[in-house]
């Protein structure tokens, strides 16, 4: 972002800064004004009184959300990153194997997954899978559609990481007689993760939004412990404004690390782009 | 940038510490009508049971794993924190764990949904279901099931001022009811729209802020929100389809069959299951049906 | 799978749901996206600040959660949609239906505006000079020259964003609406047997409404291109 918006518009001179400044002024009465509307309305309708509240300063209640709502969506986070690395790692490589009868099953595979809805998946294993085992069931449901789906997204990750290693260092790798696979092994993948990590590390906020959806097969998490709050006292606004926040701390968090890493690790490079477009035509793999 | 940031961070934290110490409790919701009283069991000494049967397992071992909703006020229902569920299946799980000599704290409740009580009963996971389990002759098929202890059909709630008489006052219009239910289905065949909701409880939000005009599943689970919402709601119509409300056992164990049956006849008989009802699903104009009568239970 | 092709008529219902989800919330995410777009590569740094503000909130926040605010929280503080109500042949536009297309169209906005601004970012600096030399002022410049390469070099990035969106119509199943997704939930209650041809036959039609828009996307793409 540093230094794009002044190239688009001239230093500004003494008009153009009373015009600015006039701008400021009329889009601060907006905004303020918008903002006060909101809250007359949350008022009027009682959205502040101490009992729509009460619940979240309430020890058992803080508790229960801390430990069964966010911990677990954060183990589940984790469990469906881990996974979906490793799956990720497998069927990226694989789209780039020598062999047409590797490359052509892992190449539909990854299109699939990436073309069905998350939780049209987590119904299917709920069903065929975690129907009988309980919340645990319901729990390894939404980590399993969790890892096909962010797994297919960083197989085209992991795909565009080792493509984007320049071409040479492949070519001395064979050079002095290294396999194929010692080559992307030794050579392309250590060079890759470097140009992954921050691509990675923003599949994990997906992820991490995504346990949200888990509340379709009840399987245990955040929203569903949430809802289960509102429909008992009656505060949907509250908890919902409770739960945003929960998850807009966790994922700014892991933002905050992805940029992070990015910098230790990239550089002010531009992160990979990765086309959510099916067919092989599209525009994976491309740097920007 | 990063400074601001530090300092948001810094305020939840004390917020956190803030908020933990604070005290206070949050109001529990009403369970049961007014000024009834709640039901007391019987837990028979060591009850006898010809040995070998499941009934002499589980009273041997002193406990028992029931199945129940946890999404169903009046039936079955558990919130965020309490640590029983309670409702009218709750309480004749109780009834029926008192007869084979188990406490009511010794009874394990495991929440079932519509999808998995069939193979929880099938894998023993559960030993009983007492989840709004409807009699079918399909689920007769792979689970035993007995009673019924409750015959009710799917009918209409909506809000107290509303004109609607039944779901025939509905064509066209939205109609609330569980995401993938057969009350779903039906209201669907009725003429009206279809409106998915998670459970039945975001129904009763919908209908009592008017997103929909009425939500409908079987007659008793909604008088369980009317009592609940005394005189915001109110179920009208006739029934339009017969639901009749069993107990589910695992069909490794028929001859739990004859004993569900009697330990139901005698509720029925000492007046105790006029008691469990009038507790949970009672309120005021409504008035407490007669027993139904129980199938027989074939050899 | 024969409970699909029995009931032919509920698939054609409910897809049409679907994509009427998608179309609207499409138009309205396009043209919120495009606003808070230029809001954030603005002069004025309020305006600039309240996007970057929306776009984090919005961006870390689920789905399901938004939606929820419309859906559930709305009507409690008296914002309902109420007087939404459309009849367009079987299809009924109602209340329920405008709060989660609001819902879907907020949330991705940020999405949207995110992708115009990598647009933005990829136009080369000369381009922006040049017009500012010939004495362009802001407004001119993205109008006339920024935003037309822009809006070329983010046709991958908002295709992705708008299959998202085409996916994220899901959601919206257990949410009041049948459309696709709450469809397929009723016929695999039916019929529990045929749930994995079911489910075959649901995940095929979805992997066919997003290959049409990615053929869209990149015939787009192909034509837009600077020759």
């Amino acid at each position: 972002m540093s230094g794009a918006p002044s190239v688009l518009f001239d230093a500004p001179g003494p008009a153009t800064v009373r015009r600015h400044r006039l701008y400021t002024v009329l889009a601060l009465v907006v905004l303020a004004g918008a903002l006060a509307l909101v809250g007359w309305r949350l008022y009027v309708e009682g959205q502040f009184a101490y009992d729509q509240w009460e619940v979240f300063i309430t020890p058992r209640f803080v508790e229960a959300i801390l430990v069964d709502g966010v911990w677990v969506v954060l183990q589940m986070a984790a469990a469906a990153v881990v996974l979906s690395l490793a799956f990720g790692l497998v069927f990226g490589v694989a789209k780039l194997a020598e062999s047409p009868l590797v490359r052509l099953p892992a190449t539909y595979v990854v299109e699939f997954f990436r073309a069905v809805p998350v939780l049209l998946l987590m119904i299917l294993i709920f069903f065929s899978y975690g129907v009988t085992r309980g919340d645990s069931g319901a729990y390894w449901s939404v980590v399993l559609a969790l890892m096909l789906y962010n797994g297919s997204v960083l197989a085209e990750v992991v795909r565009a990481g080792i493509l984007a290693v320049p071409k040479g260092q492949s070519e001395a790798g064979l050079a002095i007689g290294l396999a194929r696979g010692r080559v992307t092994r030794l050579i392309l993948l250590p060079q890759a993760v470097k140009i992954m990590l921050p691509s990675i590390i923003s599949q994990c906020v997906v992820a991490l939004k995504d346990t949200s959806l888990g509340y379709a097969v009840a399987a245990p998490g955040l929203v569903r412990l949430m809802s289960s709050i509102y429909q008992q006292f009656g505060n949907q606004f509250a908890t919902l404004v409770v739960t945003a926040a929960l998850y807009v701390l966790m994922c700014s968090a892991l933002t905050l690390l992805a940029t992070w890493v990015q910098r230790r690790y990239v550089g002010e490079k531009q992160a990979l782009a990765i086309s959510e477009t099916a067919g092989t035509d599209a525009a994976t793999g491309k740097v920007v | 940038m990063r400074l601001k940031r530090t300092k948001a961070a810094a305020a939840a934290v004390g917020l956190g510490l803030a908020l933990s110490a604070c005290g206070g409790s949050a109001g529990e919701p009403e369970t049961g009508a007014e000024g009834a009283e709640a039901p007391e069991w019987e837990v028979v000494e060591s009850p006898e049971f010809e040995a070998g049967t499941a009934m002499a397992e589980l009273a041997e071992a002193g406990e028992v794993t029931i199945g129940v909703k946890f999404d169903q006020p009046g039936l079955g229902f558990k919130g965020a924190t309490d640590d029983m569920p309670s409702g009218f299946d709750v309480e004749l799980a109780k009834m029926l764990a008192g007869q084979l000599g188990i406490a009511a704290e010794d009874i394990t409740f495991e929440e079932t949904i519509s999808d998995n009580r069939e193979p929880y009963l099938q894998q023993g996971r559960v030993d009983l279901v007492l989840a709004t389990y409807s009699i079918t002759d399909e689920r007769r098929q792979i689970v035993g099931q007995t009673g019924p202890y409750l015959i009710t059909g799917q009918q209409v709630l909506v809000p107290a001022d509303s004109d609607v008489e039944g779901i025939e006052d509905l064509q066209g219009e939205e109609v609330c009811a569980a995401a993938g239910s057969t009350s779903l289905e039906n209201v669907e065949a009725e003429g009206a729209v279809p409106a998915p909701a998670d459970n039945y409880a975001a129904c009763v939000d919908d209908v009592l802020n008017g997103t929909v005009p009425a939500m409908s599943t079987d007659g008793a689970i909604l008088l369980g929100y009317a009592a609940e919402q005394e005189g915001e709601l109110k179920v009208v119509g006739d029934e339009f389809s017969e639901e009749r409300i069993g107990v589910g056992y695992s069909k490794e164990r028929p001859e739990m069959c004859e004993f569900i049956n009697d330990a139901l006849q005698a509720s029925f008989d000492d007046g105790t299951w006029a008691e469990a009802y009038e507790y949970t699903l009672g309120g005021e104009g409504v008035e407490v049906p007669d027993p139904p009568a129980l199938d027989d239970c074939q050899a | 799978m024969d409970i699909v092709l029995d009931n032919l008529d509920l698939m054609g219902r409910a897809l049409g749901y679907t994509l009427l989800f998608f179309v609207i919330a499409a138009v309205l995410s396009l043209t919120l996206g495009t606003v808070l777009a230029a809001m954030r590569v603005g002069p004025v740094s309020v305006l600039r600040r309240a996007a970057a503000a929306y776009v984090t909130l919005v961006r870390n926040t689920p789905l399901l959660v938004v939606l929820l605010f419309f859906r559930v929280a709305g009507p409690k503080v008296g914002l309902n949609f109420s007087f939404v109500d459309l009849q367009l042949g079987q299809w009924r536009i109602n209340n329920i239906f405008a709060a989660l297309v609001v819902g879907l169209s907020i949330y991705t906005a940020a999405f949207v505006c995110e992708a115009l601004r990598s647009g933005i970012n990829a136009v080369p600096l000369g381009q922006a000079e040049a017009a500012r030399a010939i004495g362009l002022p802001f407004g001119g410049v993205m109008t006339q020259v920024v935003l037309p390469q822009a809006i070329r070099a983010s046709v991958p990035p908002m295709a992705s964003v708008q299959i998202a969106l085409l996916k994220n119509t899901t959601v919206c199943g257990a949410l009041g609406v049948v459309e696709l997704f709450a469809r397929m939930r009723s016929f695999t209650n039916n019929d529990p047997t045929q749930r994995v041809g079911i489910f075959i036959a649901f995940a095929a039609l979805f992997v066919v409404l997003v290959l049409i828009v990615s053929f869209v996307a990149n015939r787009l793409e192909r034509r837009w291109r600077i020759a």
